[in-house]
């Protein structure tokens, strides 16, 4: 590797840019790979591992190339800090998720009920304009409270987050759904919200509901549903 | 109150290493695992550093091809030209190192300048 390009991977890495190194395997020719950057073949593999976080070689015109990706953290910020928040924060944590946890209510935002969790008890929009709310981001709004969960939802449909989710039933989720569109926001956009949150295995208790949060942000996140 | 969260837990801080290593004046390659067959430990993009000193961060397999690869390293630093290896793994080695199914690996061995 040469030291032009080790600098710059570092730095890319130092920044939390997503990059790819491309090394042919004939003569280690090789090149750094941002989103969006680079010729067809190239930037499709760069996009393709970076998506699925997984290495893999192409052969492109004869040649075999290794396409290794370095992603950012994974991030998730949760808004409520209630009860499922109690065992979603930990749960996530154990899985490699920078968690964070935001919620205005002091008395619900406590570290007595989230050791070793970072909280901000900023109000949702504000605090998510502060975080690093990217690609590799899952936004979870479990407050039941439309003053809290729509702003935060606004700021995560407004960000290429991979999973959005909401905490309540169909009908509060359509009636959060016409409050977005009466935001402004088109229905594809609106879709994007996974309501009611989670995968379906009939979790009963905050921990259970937990895991099937992080179940499903998992499988958006690796397999794309 | 710093808000930007820090780079990711784990022990992908092999390229870190590498380069301070280098920065110190060592002579460094870069072992990168490209594809495995069958049951191995450490998956494709997963890396290993060497010095010429034989100091050593993250890993390639578990433990049963590091040997070779250093060997291979170290010809690496002083030719400068890299190279693709490949492992094959037998059943019996493969017992030992926990590649249940036995398996194959390969792995790009380069100098990191």
């Amino acid at each position: 590797m040469e030291r032009a390009t080790r600098e710059q991977l570092l730095a890319d890495r130092a920044a939390g840019r997503p990059v790819v190194l491309a090394t042919a395997l004939d003569n280690g020719e090789q090149r750094l790979l941002h989103r969006d950057e680079g010729a067809a073949p190239f930037a499709e593999a760069a996009a393709a591992t970076l998506r699925f976080d997984r290495a893999e070689t192409r052969e492109i015109d004869g040649r075999r190339w290794l396409f290794n990706p370095w992603n950012p953290p994974l991030r998730l910020y949760i808004v409520g800090a209630v009860h499922i928040a109690q065992s979603l924060a930990p749960l996530a944590a154990h899985t490699e998720f920078n968690v964070t946890v935001i919620d205005p209510r002091r008395t619900f935002a406590t570290a007595a009920r989230f050791p070793g969790v970072a909280l901000d008890t900023a109000w949702p929009d504000e605090a998510l304009a502060t975080y690093t709310l990217d690609s590799r981001s899952a936004v979870v709004t479990l407050t039941h409270d439309p003053k809290l969960d729509d702003p935060a939802l606004a700021a995560a449909l407004e960000s290429e987050a991979f999973y959005i989710g909401a905490l309540g039933s169909r009908r509060t989720h359509a009636g959060r759904r016409e409050r977005l569109a009466g935001q402004g926001f088109g229905e594809d956009r609106i879709n994007r919200i996974h309501a009611p949150v989670g995968f379906s295995i009939g979790a009963r208790g905050p921990a259970e509901i937990a895991i099937s949060i992080l179940a499903e942000a998992i499988s958006v996140l690796r397999t794309g549903q | 109150m710093a808000k930007t969260n820090t780079a990711g837990p784990g022990p992908d801080n092999v390229l870190e290493q590498a380069s301070a290593w280098r920065e110190a004046g060592q002579d460094v390659a870069l072992a990168t695992v490209v594809s495995t067959w069958g049951s191995a430990p450490r998956r494709p993009g997963a890396q290993l550093a060497v010095t010429a000193a034989g100091d050593m961060a993250g890993s390639v397999s578990g433990g049963c091809i590091e040997g070779a690869v250093i060997a291979e390293a170290r010809e690496v630093m002083e030719e400068g030209e890299p190279k693709l290896l490949e492992f094959g793994v037998t059943n019996d080695q493969a017992w030992e190192v926990g590649l249940a199914c036995g398996g194959r690996i390969e792995v790009f061995v380069e100098r990191f300048d």
